[in-house]
């Protein structure tokens, strides 16, 4: 099939349109492939920046005491890694890149409904990005507080609090933009025959992602807003030297970006939901299951923000019921744990690499999802609560969960994208490399939390140097890892073997195209008759 | 899908007015809930403070406020006028209307001005002498005050803004009575300026 890459029926994607050649004909473009990977590459930078913070921080724990930084340093590292990685990576990293890139593809539409929309909804991400960075160059640094800005410290401190704040404001509204389009995308320009339940569970978790974004970013929006009113007016919100209430701010800042959480992962299980099937070549087991589950995990995730705030003053009553419902999220989680693996039985199952992201997404979720029950828990969150354990818990679902699933995302479809492949071998070491380097950076950090080890500390007691080394190693191993797999996808990008159209036998739309898609996506749209993964 | 083959719309140009619509509703959503959150805040801060808020809303003018509600009740009519003589071919009319509408946000946004202004001559804003001699719950109901209708004149502006673009399409042809969309979804934006003020009114002036 080497003839194919040469012989196309349309044009790629990639090749100028409208009056501008180079960078400008893709800043212009309202298509959404090319929005979708200037996400791509911008979310890729910003999560290098993130990394870095991160490696900075390790390393200042590598020994007890002063190492590297001051603690205000550390305190401000810490932030701006927060900041980076849930508002500019985490959240926006699958849906906005690849999400782009796909959905349209995925139901068997020309763009989404909104193009123009897309992309301002990019130059708001860019904008907010560059706010962010920002603060490192004027005033006295960027904020300092935690990316949670908590009140009433985030209105006392003199770091560029406010910009940091505008920033997720700007990236707030962003994120909506994009959940406005999705939704509306998938209501109105899914092919003819792609009933609801013939839809695949990408964009099916796309939409329930949407709507969370959709309903939930205007309160944190609103809150962030009320938080730059305090520090220009010196007005009381949230301090309650002027009449304020904190508390308050813990529960506007949740009642988003606890939803927030499933705006992160839920798109990583529609990305692990796409690759199982494929790979394993069997109908996804229980797909309705997974469709319902999903949208329950986005509705009940609505209802369990207090459990961030166990220990900030609730009554008991409230406790107990925040404490159940966060258990009932566990419920559809673990229904679509259980489905992916009984696809797997009897399956044909082949090792590519986007499977092995897929498996130990699963793996690694898994490992953060029950820890989360510890968290979750009354008695338990009182012992374990602001220490290491929930970094780690929080790492593993985020980072183990969503980033992994990234990962997979971007090597599944790679060869869509550039009608290339990277190498299969350097893409497993790759992986591996992370995977060892990502269980020694975290587990300790399990261990050293159930011991007593606080997080946001940039010291510590003497008997948590040896676990903190081994973690602060696994930073070494883990950014290794990362290198390895940046390196072998830039290379696959310039020098990779031609891929053909449809090089893992999928069924899904998208691989009933050209790679890449030409600008139209479909020579003509398709016409969907069965269900998405009938192998 | 359906698809209306008119002199203006090319078949390969990909039109779908129900989906407009939808994408505004959602829209609204978020804007609905953006000013919930500042609901939310004001039902928790007068629960704890009910007496100092009964102070701060006998300082408001009702009827500067109930004559801005007739104001935006008038303009909400207009716009809805508006769509339907659009529909109705009759484009000249659906002009006034708008130009009407914007009248009524122009009238709004002054008495709104000299409204804040005299509060401003009272001192009642931060940064001012008498603000800092009120007490913590009166200080936030004035606060919560300049801030939720604050940001309700920027949707005022941000609407009327809107409807002057319509304006400007109308007269290019691209909002014409087989194409009105984007009018319809102007009208929805400013139904909802008008029925957020529609709860702004009495939670400032009306409950005391």
């Amino acid at each position: 099939m080497t003839e194919q890459a040469a012989i196309r029926k349309q044009p790629s994607f990639r090749e100028p349109t409208g009056k501008y050649t180079g960078i400008l004909s893709w800043i212009t473009s309202t298509d959404h492939k090319k929005i979708g990977l200037l996400y791509l590459y911008s979310i890729a930078t910003f999560f290098i920046v993130g990394v870095l913070l991160g490696l900075a921080m390790k390393l200042e724990l590598i020994a007890p005491g002063e190492t590297i930084m001051k603690a205000q340093t550390y305190n401000q590292v810490f932030t701006l890694h927060g900041v980076i990685m849930i508002f500019l990576f985490i959240i926006p990293g699958i849906p906005a890149s690849i999400g782009n890139f796909t959905l349209p593809l995925l139901i068997g539409a020309k763009d989404v409904s909104f193009p123009k929309i897309n992309l301002l909804s990019w130059y708001l991400y860019v904008l907010g990005g560059l706010l962010a960075l920002s603060t490192l160059l004027f005033g006295h640094g960027p904020a300092d507080t935690g990316w949670t800005f908590y009140a009433p410290y985030s209105i006392k401190t003199g770091t560029n609090v406010t910009v940091a704040v505008l920033a997720a404001f700007v990236l707030g509204f962003s994120s909506i933009l994009t959940g406005v389009n999705f939704l509306t995308t998938i209501h109105r320009m899914r092919c003819p025959g792609m009933s609801w339940f013939k839809m695949p569970l990408f964009p099916w978790s796309l939409y329930a992602t949407a709507w969370i974004q959709v309903l939930a970013t205007p309160i944190v929006g609103i809150t962030l807003l009320m938080i730059v009113v305090e520090r220009t007016l010196g007005v009381g919100f949230f301090d309650p030297a002027i009449g304020g209430d904190p508390i308050l701010y813990q529960h506007l800042f949740w009642i988003y970006s606890h939803p927030a959480v499933y705006v992160m992962v839920l798109p990583a299980m529609g990305v692990v939901s796409e690759i199982i099937p494929v790979f394993v070549r069997k109908y996804i087991y229980g797909y309705k299951a997974i469709v319902v589950s999903g949208l329950a995990i986005a509705f009940v995730g609505y209802f369990v923000w207090g459990h961030h705030m166990f220990t900030s003053g609730m009554s008991d009553t409230a406790r107990v019921v925040f404490s159940f419902i966060t258990f009932l999220v566990a419920v559809p989680s673990g229904v679509k744990i259980f489905n992916w693996v009984a696809t797997m039985y009897k399956g044909s199952i082949d090792l590519k690499p986007p499977l092995v992201y897929a498996l130990s997404f699963i793996f690694l979720f898994m490992i953060g999802g029950l820890t989360g029950l510890v968290v979750g828990a009354l008695a338990t969150d009182i012992h374990v609560h602001a220490t290491s354990f929930v970094v780690a818990h929080f790492h593993f679902t985020m980072f183990g969960g969503t980033g992994f699933a990234f990962l997979g995302a971007v090597h599944y479809w790679f060869p869509k994208i550039y009608g290339k492949i990277y190498n299969f071998k350097t893409a497993i070491i790759g992986w591996a490399i992370l995977f060892v380097g990502f269980n020694l950076l975290y587990i300790p950090m399990f261990i050293m939390g159930i011991e007593g080890m606080p997080r946001r500390y940039y010291d510590y007691l003497p008997q948590f140097t040896n676990l903190n080394r081994l973690s602060t190693v696994g930073s070494w191993i883990l950014a290794t890892g990362l290198f390895i797999i940046f390196y072998n996808l830039v290379k696959g990008v310039r020098k990779g073997q031609p891929a053909t159209d449809n090089i893992w036998n999928g069924k899904t739309l998208e691989w009933q195209t050209e790679s890449p898609p030409s600008q139209e996506n479909f020579e003509t749209i398709p016409t969907v008759t069965e269900a998405p993964y009938n192998y | 899908m359906e698809i209306e083959p008119s002199n203006h719309v090319h078949l390969t140009e990909h039109r779908d007015d129900e989906g407009q619509r939808m994408g505004m509703w959602i829209f609204l959503f978020t804007e609905v809930i953006l000013f919930g959150g500042l609901f939310l805040v004001y039902a928790v801060y007068r629960n704890m403070h009910p007496v100092d808020f009964h102070e701060g809303s006998i300082k408001l003018n009702v009827v500067i406020g109930a004559i801005n509600t007739i104001i935006l009740l008038t303009s909400s009519y207009f716009v809805a006028m508006a769509v339907s003589s659009m529909q109705k071919g009759k484009v000249k009319q659906a002009r006034t209307l708008l130009l009407l509408t914007i009248l009524c946000a122009i009238i709004f946004l002054v008495n709104k001005f000299f409204e804040w202004q005299t509060k401003f001559h009272h001192g009642l804003f931060p940064g001012m002498e008498e603000f800092y001699k009120l007490s913590h719950g009166e200080s936030l109901f004035f606060i919560l005050y300049f801030f939720m209708t604050g940001l309700h004149g920027v949707h005022v502006i941000v609407g009327a803004v809107f409807i002057g673009f319509i304006l400007r399409y109308i007269k290019k042809g691209k909002v014409n009575p087989v194409r009105y969309t984007l009018l319809e979804n102007s009208g929805l934006y400013w139904h909802l300026v008008d029925i957020i003020w529609i709860f702004l009114f009495p939670l400032f002036y009306l409950i005391i």
